[in-house]
């Protein structure tokens, strides 16, 4: 979580110092989602993410440096620095993308656990999307699917209670997204996503199910989006009044807080932690900073796999 | 060489590709009982199972997306769109998520997936199950595009298709599925982006594809006994294109026809005129003419929906406008 936060933060800062371009979608407050969910799962496992995606990718796995070089749109970048932040991703981890179309890696998510079926591998997939996307066909699409096939695949929904510009409440009847499961004939569990533990336990506990060829389940964690929808949104859709109140439910704070209360962690503890923390932050940030940009016409590479005769055409 | 129709063809194909690689698996609706809205995949269930032969709810954008994903974790699905038409209902997973995840991600994976795309106007269908869509796709970077015409075509360019990493259209005209060709025997393979001189000719080039080519074809043969030798090209793959062969045609010709089912406005037509105009400009002794369908949506009554169609008689009345 520690490291997801740093990360964020850093990449908020030189997003506004102007050293990155593009959009960034920030997922600060959402930490204990993408923490606890990742944890449960194993490393060959597969997971889909969302518009911010960031957090998903470093709790799967995937390593700093290269995320903050895409971020820099940097050649060292996962992506090469053709898919920046919106649709970071990084396979030898399993992360399959961040996903620009709101709703669009749910069933990127059932099709990662066909393949694993032909290959006989008992490999899952967990799909994080949010409130936003729970309104969009092929996320319902994808859910019956699932569901009708008994595919190992855990549906995540992150509900921060804000899809771009607009309350939850306004968009959708039911109060918890959770009950729409129901519909399509699996489990719906509500956790709170600000508890990680809460979330790893919960996670788990469906992991061996759904591996195991009992279906697959919809999980929502109760969250909150303490950013705007972007960095530099001016946020006059909410009052900061509501955010402000938020910040007592932060999930790093409140984990800090129990384990120092429990004894499991002291305060010499936790500073050694951040400082591991952001050394490995300082060292991406520089690796992004350092690296060079791509060639211009690397641009006309990547495309296919099997390259068109005569190449792309400039 | 084996005398089969086009969909025996398309089977066979799908027969040896999944003997052949157990992670070629086949996806669409209907597929369980009836092998297919066309038969197209008859057979196939009971040889391979359900789980190599998924039959789905109708739900376009899921088959779309799940092939994708499998795709993306080293399956190769076979997509059974039903009618081309409704890609519509699946065009997110088609252009956003199939069409650039390979280079949004910087090559770390590829999309090697088949969509089936039963496409063309037969037997007043009428307005959603008739079109001729391929532009849709050939205006998006990421896909590759095959147009078929003949029966051993068929099976050979749908086993390139399968086996090519990207994402590839597989446009099988309707009114094709029953027509008998004969198929060479053994392993055949048509690669992408080979087109096929179906007729020589020194007076005109008309460069087709799919049912469209006879219906050129036919239009040679009329213009032939008026002593007009006409070269008619089945180009078989879109993207990739063979220049090559189009080049070689015109330079010979200097006199281009292109002909499609689908609507002239931004058509396939529109895009071979402008590079044929761009790169061989000097070789013309006139304009590229597009012969093509109205732009309208394919209407129900048949004099209607025969008037939509372009035909021979269109084909022939372009190269008279170029002579």
């Amino acid at each position: 979580m520690q490291r997801i936060r740093r990360f964020e933060e850093r990449a908020e800062e030189l997003y506004l110092g102007g050293e990155l371009p593009g959009f960034i979608h920030l997922s600060i407050g959402q930490e204990a989602c993408a923490a606890g969910a990742c944890a449960a799962l194993g490393t060959d496992d597969y997971i889909t993410s969302t518009h911010r995606g960031h957090g998903h990718c470093v709790a799967k796995g995937a390593p700093l440096d290269r995320m903050m070089a895409e971020l820099y749109a940097k050649v060292t970048g996962s992506c090469k620095g053709k898919g920046g932040s919106m649709h970071i991703a990084d396979f030898s981890v399993g992360m399959l993308g961040a996903n620009g179309v709101v709703g669009g890696g749910a069933n990127l998510a059932v099709g990662a656990t066909i393949a694993a079926r032909l290959r006989g591998s008992d490999q899952i997939a967990l799909c994080f999307f949010g409130d936003g996307a729970s309104n969009r066909g092929p996320v319902h699409e994808a859910m019956n699917l699932a569901a009708v096939w008994n595919l190992p695949v855990i549906f995540f929904c992150e509900n921060n209670q804000w899809a771009s510009t607009t309350s939850v409440k306004s968009v959708m009847k039911i109060e918890d997204v959770a009950d729409r499961a129901a519909g399509y004939g699996m489990p719906g569990v509500v956790v709170d996503g600000n508890d990680v533990l809460a979330v790893y336990t919960a996670v788990s506990a469906w992991v061996e199910r759904v591996r195991n060829g009992g279906g697959p389940v919809l999980i929502e964690a109760k969250t909150y989006r303490m950013r705007g929808h972007f960095v530099g949104d001016p946020q006059v859709y909410r009052d900061a009044a509501e955010v402000q109140a938020q910040r007592a439910n932060d999930p790093i704070q409140r984990l800090e807080w129990r384990l120092l209360a429990e004894g499991r962690l002291d305060e010499a503890g936790l500073a050694r932690l951040k400082d591991e923390v952001e050394a490995e932050l300082a060292a991406a940030v520089q690796f992004g900073r350092e690296s060079p940009l791509p060639e211009p016409e690397a641009a006309l590479e990547d495309l296919y796999a099997t390259p068109l005769p005569g190449g792309v055409r400039p | 060489m084996t005398d089969m129709t086009f969909t025996e063809a398309t089977i066979a194909a799908m027969q040896e590709e999944m003997r052949r690689d157990p992670l070629v698996f086949a996806i669409g609706e209907d597929m369980a009982l009836q092998g297919g809205v066309f038969g197209q995949f008859k057979g196939l269930p009971e040889e391979f199972g359900v789980h190599r032969v998924l039959d789905t709810p109708i739900s376009e954008t899921a088959i779309v997306g799940a092939a994708v994903g499998a795709a993306l974790c080293g399956a190769r699905p076979v997509v059974d769109m039903h009618f081309a038409d409704f890609i519509t209902t699946a065009m997110d997973e088609v252009v956003s998520q199939a069409a650039k995840a390979r280079y949004m991600f910087g090559g770390q994976c590829c999309v090697p997936m088949v969509l089936r795309m039963p496409d063309g106007a037969i037997n007043s269908a009428a307005g959603h199950h008739s079109a001729s869509v391929e532009a849709w796709l050939l205006h998006t970077p990421g896909v590759k595009l095959v147009v078929p015409s003949t029966p051993a075509d068929a099976k050979g360019l749908l086993k390139s298709a399968i086996r090519d990493d990207d994402p590839v259209l597989y446009f099988e005209h309707k009114s094709l599925f029953k027509m008998r060709g004969e198929v060479p025997d053994g392993e055949h393979i048509v690669p992408l982006g080979v087109a096929a001189v179906r007729r020589s000719g020194t007076d005109v080039t008309i460069l087709s594809y799919s049912q469209m080519v006879y219906r050129c074809l036919d239009a040679a043969a009329q213009l032939a006994e008026a002593g007009i030798s006409a070269e008619v090209v089945d180009l078989r793959s879109l993207r990739p294109l063979d220049w090559d062969t189009i080049a070689t045609s015109v330079r010979k010709t200097h006199r281009v026809v292109v002909a499609h089912e689908a609507v002239r406005t931004g058509g396939v037509g529109a895009e071979l005129a402008a590079q044929i105009g761009e790169e061989l400009f000097d070789e013309l002794d006139g304009p590229v003419i597009r012969v093509a369908a109205h732009d309208v949506p394919m209407p129900f009554s048949p004099p209607l929906e025969k008037f939509v169609l372009p035909g021979a008689a269109q084909v022939v009345a372009a190269v008279r406008r170029l002579l």
